[in-house]
C-alpha cells in the first residue's frame, strides 16, 4: 500500500464531545450601570436606609476633608481622599454583618471607620504611627493593605476557612481600577470561583491608578466583564449612587451568605480630588472633566432624591452637617496630640520569641537609648 | 514502651509521617498546594493525606503560588494551621511579595494581634539532575527577610522533628527540604517519630579538634564524606549541622569553632551575598582570637543554577571542601 492510500484510508476519529462548562449569560453585567436615585426603583427603596446613607456620606465627605487637612498640616504623612466615593465607601461598611470581614486597600480609610474602628485608630497607618493601629479582629477588618490586590486571596482564605468550619461569613475585599491588573487579583477571583467562597470583589472605578487612566489600565469592556472569564457574576453599578451601591453589595453578600459563591462588583466612581497630597492631578486630566463629576456628586444625589420626596428638610441637612462637625472635631482633637512611641516596640511583635539576634539588638538599643537619656540627643557626637 | 524494630525509612516517608500526625493531632492543620491531593505531591511527600484526612485538609488548590500563599494568609487569620508546598525552589518566587509583604510581617504590622501560623513547604537543591528552575538554593532570600524562620533538615529524624516544630509554630516557617536527600534512608524508628526538635539549634554530627565545617541541609552529608577522607590527611573535622538558619545558633557554632579555630561554611548557594558570607561574619566577630585562619566558604558559583550536565562542577564536593581545609593551614602558608 502507498502512502497516499493509507492516507486515504485514514478515518479521523470524531474529537470527544466539547461542552461548554456553563451558560456565560447569566454572569454578565447590564450594559449600563445599575442605578436607583431618580428612578422608579427609589420610590421601593426604605426612607430610613436612605436617610442612614445620608447621613452616612455627610460624615464621609467630612472625614476625608478633615484629613485631608490634617496633611497639609503635617499631622498625617499621607491621606488617599475618597472625596466624590463616600457612597461605595459607607455602603461596603453597611451591608456587612457584625460577624463579616472587610478587606480594605490603603484608600479605604473611611469605610474601615464606617465599619465601626476608631478615626484615630483607622489613621495610623497614613500617620506614620505604627502600621496598623487597630486590632483586626476587634471589628473584623483586615489591616489596611498598600501593596495593590495582594489582600483579595486573602479575603478568599478567609472566607474558604469559616465556610470549612461551618460558620455563615462571609468577606468583602476593596480593590481600585489599577489593582484589577495585578496578578494577585486574577489569583484571588480563580481561587474564590473554584472553591465558591463567599466573596464579594469589590471594585471602585475612580477612574485613575494615580495618573493613569483606564483606558490605558485595561482593554475589557468593563471591569465587571472579567467575572466572567472565571465563572462567578459580575455586576456593574453606579458608584455615586448610595442606594444602588447598597443594594448591589448586599445582594452580593446574599449571594454569598446563601451559597452562591462570589460576586464580582464595579462601581463606576470618581476620585475628585487627587491620588493623595503628593500628587498633581492637573498633570494628567481637565478640569472640566472634575466638574461633571462634580454634577453627579454622591450627596448631591442623595440630597435631592430625599427632599424631592419630603424625606429631608434643611433642619434634616443642618443636623447631618452638625453631627459631621462633631466628628471632624474629635478627629482633630486626637490627631492633634503627639502619639507615644516606645522605641523597645520595634523588637516585640516580629516573632512570638525574639530570636537570639533580636535579643542583642534589643540590648544595643537599650544602652543607646540609656545614653541619650543621660546626654540628651545633642550629646551624642558621632552624628 | 514497647520495643519496636528500628527500620530504615527516607526522609520523604518522615516528612509525610510528620503532616499525618500534625493533622491527627490538630483539625487545624491544613495541606495545601499544586498535586498534594491525589498525585501525594509530585514527591509522594503529601501521599495518602487527602484520602485519610479529605480533600477540605488535604486541598489540590489551581496552579498559582501567590494563589496559595495568599489564602493561606487568609486561612491563617480565620485559626487555621496552613501547611503549603511550593513544589520546586524557583516555582515559590510568584509566592514572594505575599510571602515578604504580608507572611512575614503580619505578627509585626498588627503588634502581635494577628500571628500567622503558616508552614511553608520548599523542596530545594540541586543534585538530582533537574532542568532549569528546579535546582535553585534561595535560602538567602528567606533569611534576609525578617519574621521568618527558615529551618532545613539534614536527617530523617530532623526532617520529621523540625517539620513538626514548624507546623506547632505560631510563626510562619519556611521549610527548605533538601530534594537529593528525599530517599536518603537513616534507621528510624516510626513508633517513636520524637523528639520534636525546638527550632533554632544547631548540632555537631560528628566530633572533631582541627577545624570546623558549618553546613546544613544538602551540604551535610557531602560534609560528613569529607571528614572521613580527611582523616588520611591528618585532619579531625568537626561537622555542625545548622538545621536552623533564623534563628541562627551562634552559641553551638561558635563553641565549635572556639574549640578547633578553623571554619569553613560550606552551602550549594552562591557566595556572594549568600549565607555564608553572614555565617563567617558572625563567626569572625564572635571568635576572632580564636581564629588562626580566616574563615572560608566552599559554596556554588555565583551563576544561576547550572544545567544538570554540568551541576557536579557547581556543587560543592567533597574535593572542594578538602582543598579548602588544605587552605586552613594559615601560620603555614604566612
Amino acid at each position: 500500500m502507498t502512502v497516499m492510500e493509507q492516507r486515504g484510508a485514514y478515518r479521523p476519529t470524531p474529537p470527544p464531545a466539547w461542552q461548554p462548562r456553563m451558560d456565560p449569560a447569566p454572569l454578565l453585567p447590564d450594559a449600563e450601570p445599575y442605578r436607583v436615585l431618580g428612578t422608579e426603583a427609589a420610590a421601593k427603596a426604605d426612607p430610613e436606609l436612605l436617610r442612614t446613607l445620608y447621613a452616612q456620606l455627610v460624615k464621609g465627605r467630612r472625614y476625608n476633608a478633615q484629613a485631608t487637612a490634617l496633611t497639609k498640616q503635617g499631622r498625617l504623612a499621607v491621606y488617599p481622599s475618597t472625596t466624590g466615593q463616600e457612597a461605595c465607601e459607607v455602603a461596603a461598611a453597611m451591608v456587612l454583618q457584625e460577624r463579616d470581614w472587610l478587606f480594605p486597600s490603603y484608600r479605604d480609610t473611611l469605610a474601615v471607620v464606617a465599619r465601626g474602628v476608631d478615626p484615630v485608630e483607622a489613621l495610623t497607618l497614613l500617620r506614620g504611627d505604627w502600621h496598623t493601629g487597630y486590632d483586626p479582629y476587634e471589628h473584623r477588618v483586615a489591616p489596611l493593605c498598600t501593596p495593590l490586590a495582594t489582600q483579595l486571596p486573602h479575603a478568599v482564605g478567609l472566607a474558604h476557612a469559616a465556610r470549612l468550619k461551618g460558620d455563615d461569613v462571609v468577606a468583602l475585599a476593596m480593590v481600585g481600577d489599577g489593582g484589577t491588573s495585578e496578578g494577585d487579583f486574577h489569583e484571588a477571583l480563580n481561587f474564590a470561583a473554584v472553591w465558591q467562597a463567599p466573596v464579594v470583589f469589590f471594585v471602585q472605578n475612580n477612574g485613575f491608578a494615580i495618573s493613569v487612566p483606564l483606558a490605558k489600565q485595561t482593554a475589557a469592556p468593563s471591569l465587571a466583564h472579567k467575572a466572567v472569564g472565571y465563572g462567578i457574576r459580575g455586576r456593574l453599578v453606579d458608584g455615586n449612587d448610595a442606594a444602588a451601591v447598597h443594594e448591589v453589595l448586599s445582594d452580593a453578600v446574599r449571594h454569598a451568605r446563601a451559597g452562591g459563591g462570589p460576586t464580582l462588583v464595579e462601581a463606576i466612581t470618581y476620585r475628585v480630588d487627587a491620588h493623595t497630597n503628593a500628587d498633581d492631578a492637573t498633570r494628567y486630566r481637565g478640569d472640566a472633566e472634575v466638574e461633571t463629576w462634580r454634577e453627579h456628586d454622591p450627596i448631591r444625589l442623595l440630597e435631592r432624591e430625599l427632599t424631592g420626596r419630603g424625606l429631608l428638610d434643611e433642619a434634616g441637612i443642618e443636623a447631618a452637617r452638625q453631627d459631621a462637625e462633631t466628628m471632624a472635631a474629635a478627629l482633630r482633637e486626637h490627631m492633634n496630640q503627639d502619639p507615644a512611641l516606645d522605641p523597645m516596640d520595634l523588637f516585640t511583635h516580629v516573632y512570638a520569641e525574639p530570636t537570639g539576634q533580636l535579643r542583642e539588638q534589643r540590648d544595643q538599643l537599650r544602652a543607646e537609648l540609656e545614653a541619650e537619656a543621660c546626654t540628651g540627643p545633642e550629646g551624642d557626637t558621632h552624628r | 514502651m514497647t520495643t519496636v524494630a528500628v527500620k530504615p525509612a527516607t526522609m520523604a516517608q518522615a516528612l509525610t509521617r510528620a503532616l499525618r500526625d500534625a493533622m491527627a493531632a490538630d483539625p487545624a492543620v491544613h495541606v495545601m498546594g499544586e498535586d498534594v491531593g491525589t498525585l501525594g505531591g509530585v514527591f509522594r511527600v503529601t501521599d495518602g493525606l487527602a484520602k485519610e484526612f479529605g480533600e477540605d485538609r488535604c486541598t489540590d488548590t489551581p496552579l498559582a503560588e501567590a494563589g496559595i500563599l495568599g489564602t493561606a494568609v487568609g486561612m491563617a487569620m480565620y485559626g487555621l494551621r496552613p501547611v503549603v508546598e511550593m513544589q520546586f525552589d524557583a516555582f515559590a518566587y510568584p509566592a514572594f511579595e505575599q510571602l515578604i509583604s504580608h507572611v512575614a510581617r503580619m505578627r509585626n504590622r498588627t503588634r502581635g494581634k494577628m500571628p500567622l501560623p503558616i508552614t511553608i513547604r520548599v523542596p530545594y537543591g540541586g543534585g538530582i539532575g533537574g532542568v532549569e528552575h528546579h535546582s535553585d538554593s534561595s535560602e538567602a532570600y528567606y533569611m534576609a527577610t525578617p519574621g521568618l524562620h527558615v529551618v532545613t533538615p539534614a536527617t530523617v529524624a530532623d526532617a520529621y522533628g523540625l517539620l513538626r516544630a514548624a507546623i506547632a509554630s505560631d510563626d510562619p516557617v519556611v521549610v527548605l527540604e533538601p530534594k537529593r536527600l528525599y530517599w536518603s534512608k537513616d534507621s528510624w524508628n516510626p513508633e517513636e517519630p520524637a523528639p520534636v526538635e525546638p527550632i533554632g539549634r544547631a548540632v555537631v554530627r560528628r566530633p572533631g579538634r582541627s577545624a570546623t565545617l558549618i553546613t546544613y541541609g544538602p551540604s551535610v552529608p557531602v560534609c560528613m564524606e569529607a571528614a572521613e577522607a580527611a582523616r588520611a590527611e591528618g585532619w579531625d573535622l568537626e561537622v555542625v549541622d545548622l538545621r536552623s538558619l533564623v534563628p541562627f545558633d551562634d552559641e553551638t557554632v561558635c563553641a565549635s569553632v572556639r574549640r578547633t579555630g578553623r571554619a569553613v561554611v560550606v552551602h550549594e548557594s552562591g557566595s556572594f551575598g549568600g549565607p555564608g558570607g553572614e555565617i563567617a561574619a558572625r563567626v569572625t566577630e564572635r571568635c576572632f582570637h580564636h581564629l588562626e585562619a580566616p574563615v572560608l566558604r566552599v559554596a556554588g558559583f555565583d551563576v544561576p543554577y547550572p544545567p544538570p550536565m554540568l551541576e557536579r562542577h557547581h556543587l560543592p564536593g567533597v574535593d572542594r571542601i578538602l582543598d579548602a581545609v588544605g587552605r586552613l593551614q594559615w601560620e603555614a602558608e604566612s
